[in-house]
């Protein structure tokens, strides 16, 4: 424990109104002493004070051991000079050490003191000023030298080394006293059991400064954005769907959604396609053990049982020859490629197969999902091979395209988004189909927020859903709002591994309908 | 989705009227197309000293080939403005009136079947519009034919060759010709050699090089037309100078084959003597019944329903109101005389897109203007908002976790095979991981089967972060499961991983309690404490683990018995220092990884 400094600082002052320096006042004391007293005064307004700091330049060991004794090339003159008929070379190392023998004769030939005559050296002058050791005696005597080129020049040298010392200006401060009562720092149960609180002065709190760090667990951001966009969902009465399956079949990924088997999007240069396993099993009933069937679609009574194999025909024949009032794609239907196995590339196959559990009973009926999709994709500061998709359906009969307007000015309002345009798009299983763009007040212009449309009929017929019903489908990602909502210009700061758990530890809460 | 650069300058003239960008921005986007860009404020190249003139870059609908090249962007646009009628498409025999003729051989179901043909007479090019019909050709080999391997397009000056052509397949060695701007004659292996490295066409040769025979088409003379899908001959090579074009198409797909040819003569007869006249050419192909006459320029009548198409566009349009706004979207529409409900649409053969009367309901809705439809709002449902019981059990754990002051972390759930088994020193029994075919990169060989790796690379990744880190997951991993149709199946784990100066053996221990107890999992020690049986309906305990991913002997496998079913839920332990090695970590980390499904 450092000696405190509080006492002998107070009294120092008390002899005069005016500042005192702390090299002077106590010049043996070392500066983080002085200090801590300071701060202790400073803090309850005893003392002000200053700091005030400056560069310092002492000797090094060469340069102690120069200014004591004399520069190499001095030795090297005084010991030619004292060998009287010259100084053998080879006789040098000897006399005056060998880092001196071999710097001071080059210094000493260069100064013209001395000059080669066969093996012998001698001296060509009586006197010699020793300027190397005369600038370290003024280094020495004043920390300082006026001449900076030659400070400059000793420093190169590393005869010469800089420090920073700290001085500190102090003076009287509105509350000096010659007596330092030390104050309460904190109320403390000891204070309250005796009742000292009474007259204790507590430490003046620093008013400027942040409060103790809380140590705290985190959410991931993209997963708090995630909480936001299943809230809305729930207030807007959609049950969520079963997507925790990452591989799907040709069959529902594309087949089912009426996207044709020669579509770009089926190239392998688009999807994921699965080794092992290799070949997928055609649609079937799922295992009535699954704890993971949508409960309200498998409990219904009235619900009358799918056929599956049904299904499958009217798919192959939608696709290729045409049914339910479509001239279909016509061309050869695959059942091998409709059997490969992939990673899906949207969550739109769930809704496929929940849709198909409707058709079991059809009748008004809200779903939602988000979660991870996967596309073979080269990865760049917008595209991962992996993200999420956000994903609302909407079954009723008789509904509208002005309903789906509708419905998403209601649904991206909730997100704070309040101006909406819709442009014509193609989508091989929606028709008609909407972008959604918004309009971004931050970026000033209108972005495009997501893609929506009602189901194609040669996709519902297919199931068994009715005509008359038709099936709203919307979809965006949960990365690029979020990317653009915080401002986030690499998705690989946000998804993967290489996030900064910082970003993730200091990301604000979120709250979609504010900016 | 195709982006097509067409001339400003040119386009705006055919409009009729300047626009601003935004004006036009506006009337793209009212069509269903979008401006891409507009180069006019853009550093354009030069080539042979002349700056290329404004473009305007358009992204059309992958459906819409009538939209691939400037003739059907201007014609569409021009008909949606109400500033031209619709197009009447004739076949136009010559004046002698015998047809040429395409004889198609039998050999050439072995390797591409189909074959279709046309003539474009007294066409007028010069040098725009003969870029545009070879850029045409190039889109729509690249959209609607898949890079050639569905259909491709060969086109002729008709006045160097002489009918009637023969379509054949022949052995390579058999075929000989100068390709297209060749001056050396070469049969078909020589010509497979000769383009191997070729930028262009090195990327069609796999569509027939190990075909015992190669589709060729002759003219009469035994003149090679085209080495299809490969390149054409050089003899009969059209320019900006050719008046009569003859255009054979060969496919493997009947239906893309006919839609091209008549994507490629309706775009292209705006510029013969008559505008939109074709001379047609008779195909015989007896042997798979495809003789017949091509292109068929017919539209095809379709019946659309009044009261579906107002059902749908929430509107109350008559039959006469629906049938005039379609002739902006092309068709040809009038009230059936005989049907009060239905509107008898031609589709013109320009709209291949039409397969069922809902795209013809989407065109009443963008004619009539898709923001100016009347707005509603659905409010019927019945369906009860609820979360997916797993993800409701797992966001009881992420909020329990992080209230422990865990931070959660979201890693890739697709890695690579070593970091899912040999770097946690893990044996691949080829019966857990599913694996991908073709991944870009060793990064994603397969489907994680562990949330493991994606902590020790987020830490591995976060080491300049202060330590201890402590960080969690709860997400899926998938296994192999050739019970099910889909022969896997998903898992939902909770993993957590601490890194830090001490081994934290003992904090994932106590996560673990903490999350046990928050599920109302009782710890009982051992199995004895299973005879106990204790007052929870669930209990755990653990059971130490000898395994090669943990520091031998501080490592444990966690047992829960839930209504009175045991499962061996996961395990924790302390990192083998030979797993922190492949994963690059520098201290100590110990890990937690538990099935949460048996807790639904």
């Amino acid at each position: 424990m450092a000696s405190d400094m509080t006492a002998p600082i107070l009294d120092a002052l008390s002899a005069s109104d005016a500042p005192l320096l702390s090299n002077e006042a106590f010049p043996s004391t070392p500066s983080s002493n002085i200090k801590s007293a300071l701060d202790r005064l400073g803090s309850r307004q005893f003392i002000e004070y200053e700091t005030i700091d400056r560069d310092v330049f002492t000797l090094s060991a060469e340069g102690a051991e120069i200014a004591a004794n004399g520069s190499h090339e001095a030795k090297v003159f005084n010991a030619v000079v004292a060998a009287l008929d010259g100084l053998k070379i080879s006789e040098l190392p000897g006399i005056v050490g060998k880092d001196s023998a071999k710097v001071g004769q080059g210094n000493a030939f260069k100064r013209g003191w001395v000059k080669k005559d066969a093996d012998k050296l001698r001296a060509t002058t009586e006197t010699i000023v020793d300027e190397t050791r005369e600038l370290l005696l003024t280094v020495q005597r004043t920390k300082a030298l006026s001449d900076s080129k030659a400070l400059a020049d000793l420093k190169r040298r590393k005869l010469v080394a800089v420090t920073k010392e700290i001085t500190y200006k102090f003076s009287k401060g509105p509350k000096y006293a010659r007596e330092f009562v030390k104050e309460e720092t904190d109320l403390t149960p000891e204070m309250l059991a005796s009742g000292s609180w009474k007259t204790a002065e507590l430490k003046a709190y620093n008013f400027n400064a942040k409060g103790a760090h809380t140590t705290s667990g985190a959410l991931h951001p993209l997963n708090k954005v995630r909480t936001e966009f299943r809230n809305i969902f729930f207030e807007m009465g959609f049950e969520e769907m079963p997507t925790n399956r990452y591989v799907e079949t040709g069959f529902w990924n594309f087949d089912a959604l009426f996207v044709p088997q020669q579509h770009p999007a089926r190239d392998l240069q688009d999807t994921f396609y699965i080794a092992d396993p290799l070949v997928a099993d055609a649609p079937r009933e799922d295992p009535p053990e699954d704890p993971h069937r949508l409960k309200s679609l498998t409990t219904n009574t009235d619900a009358k049982p799918l056929d599956y194999k049904q299904y499958w025909e009217n798919v192959h024949e939608v696709h290729e020859k045409g049914k339910f009032g479509s001239i279909g794609y016509r061309y050869p239907w695959n059942a091998d490629e409709t059997l490969r196995l992939v990673l899906r590339t949207h969550t739109t196959s769930v809704s496929a197969y929940v849709l198909h559990q409707l058709a079991a009973n059809p009748r008004p009926a809200r779903f939602f999902s988000i979660d991870r999709v996967f596309r073979n994709e080269a990865v760049d500061a917008t595209h991962l091979a992996e993200f999420h998709q956000i994903e609302g359906v909407i079954a009723d009969f008789g509904l509208t395209l002005g309903g789906l307007i509708g419905f998403m000015e209601v649904f991206f309002a909730k997100m704070g988004i309040h101006q909406l345009r819709f442009k014509p798009a193609y989508n091989p299983y929606t028709e008609p189909s909407m972008e959604i763009f918004g309009y971004h007040d931050g970026l000033g212009k209108w972005v495009e927020i997501g893609n929506s449309g009602m189901f194609r009929p040669e996709m519902l017929e297919s199931m068994g859903i009715p005509k008359n019903m038709q099936v709203y489908g919307w979809g965006l990602s949960l990365e690029r709002p979020t990317m653009i909502k915080y401002g986030v210009n690499n998705i690989r700061e946000l998804l993967g591994h290489k996030v900064d758990l910082n970003f993730i530890e200091s990301n604000p809460a979120v709250r979609l309908e504010k900016n | 989705m195709p982006t097509i650069s067409v001339d400003k300058a040119a386009l705006f003239k055919e409009l009729g009227r300047e626009y601003t960008t935004e004006e036009f921005d506006e009337l793209c986007f009212e069509f269903g197309i979008e401006l891409d860009e507009d180069t006019t404020n853009t550093e354009r190249p030069i080539v042979d000293g002349v700056q290329e003139p404004p473009q305007l870059k358009i992204e059309i609908p992958a459906n819409r080939y009538d939209l691939l090249c400037f003739e059907g962007i201007q014609l569409m646009l021009n008909i949606f403005l109400g500033q031209k009628p619709l197009p009447e498409y004739k076949l136009v025999p010559p004046p002698s009136g015998e047809l040429q003729e395409i004889i198609v051989k039998e050999d050439t179901t072995k390797i591409r079947p189909y074959v279709s043909g046309a003539i474009l007479r007294n066409v007028k090019f010069d040098e725009a519009r003969y870029a545009s019909f070879i850029a045409l050709q190039d889109k729509l080999h690249q959209n609607l034919a898949r890079q050639r391997t569905l259909v491709s397009i060969g086109t002729h000056d008709l006045d160097t060759i002489q009918g009637p052509f023969t379509y054949e397949a022949l052995p390579p060695k058999d075929i000989k010709f100068t390709p297209l701007n060749q001056t050396k004659e070469m049969d078909g292996e020589e010509l497979m050699t000769f383009y191997e490295k070729h930028q262009q066409l090195g990327k069609y040769l796999h569509i027939i090089r190990d075909s015992p025979v190669y589709p060729v088409i002759y003219d009469s003379k035994r003149t090679v037309c085209s080495l299809p899908p490969i390149i054409n001959g050089d003899h009969s090579k059209i320019s900006v100078n050719t008046t009569n074009v003859f255009i054979e198409i060969t496919a493997l797909d009947r239906t893309k084959l006919e839609i091209v040819n008549r994507m490629m003569v309706t775009m292209f007869s705006q510029y013969t003597a008559e505008p939109f006249t074709i001379e047609p050419v008779r195909i015989v192909s007896d042997h798979n019944n495809e003789t017949r006459v091509t292109p068929d320029l017919s539209p095809r009548v379709a019946e659309a329903e009044v009261s579906y198409i107002n059902q749908c566009c929430g509107l109350e349009l008559s039959a006469a109101d629906i049938s005039s706004r379609l002739t902006k979207m092309a068709f040809r529409a009038k009230p059936s005389a005989n049907k009060p409900d239905i509107v008898e649409v031609e589709i013109p053969p320009t709209r291949a897109d039409v397969l069922h009367q809902c795209d013809i309901m989407e065109d009443v809705a963008i004619a009539y203007g898709f923001n100016s439809l009347p707005r509603s709002f659905p409010s019927k449902s019945g369906t009860v908002a609820q979360p997916l019981p797993i993800n409701k059990l797992s966001d009881i754990i992420r909020v329990e976790a992080a209230m422990a002051g865990w931070t959660e972390v979201l890693p890739l759930i697709l890695c690579s095979h070593d970091e899912s088994f040999a770097w946690l020193n893990r044996k691949d029994d080829g019966n857990t991981a599913v694996k991908l075919a073709n991944p870009k990169t060793q990064e994603f060989q397969v489907v994680r089967t562990s949330l493991l790796p994606g902590l020790l690379k987020t830490i591995r990744e976060n080491k300049s972060h202060t330590v201890p880190m402590k960080i969690f997951e709860v997400s899926d991993v998938a296994f192999k499961d050739v019970t099910l149709e889909r022969k896997s199946r998903n898992e939902r784990h909770f993993a957590a991983a601490w890194y830090g100066r001490t081994s934290g053996f003992e904090v994932v221990h106590g996560l673990l309690d903490r999350v046990m107890a928050m599920l109302k999992s009782a710890f009982i020690i051992g199995e004895e404490g299973l005879e106990n049986s204790a007052t929870a309906e669930s209990q755990y305990f653990i059971r130490e683990l000898d395994n090669p991913t943990y520091f031998a002997g501080h490592a444990a496998t966690i047992h829960a018995r839930i209504g009175g079913k045991e499962h061996v839920i996961g395990q924790f332990g302390i990192l083998h220092p030979t797993v922190l090695e492949k994963y690059d970590l520098k201290l100590p980390v110990s890990t937690l990884e538990i099935n949460i499904e048996p807790f639904l």
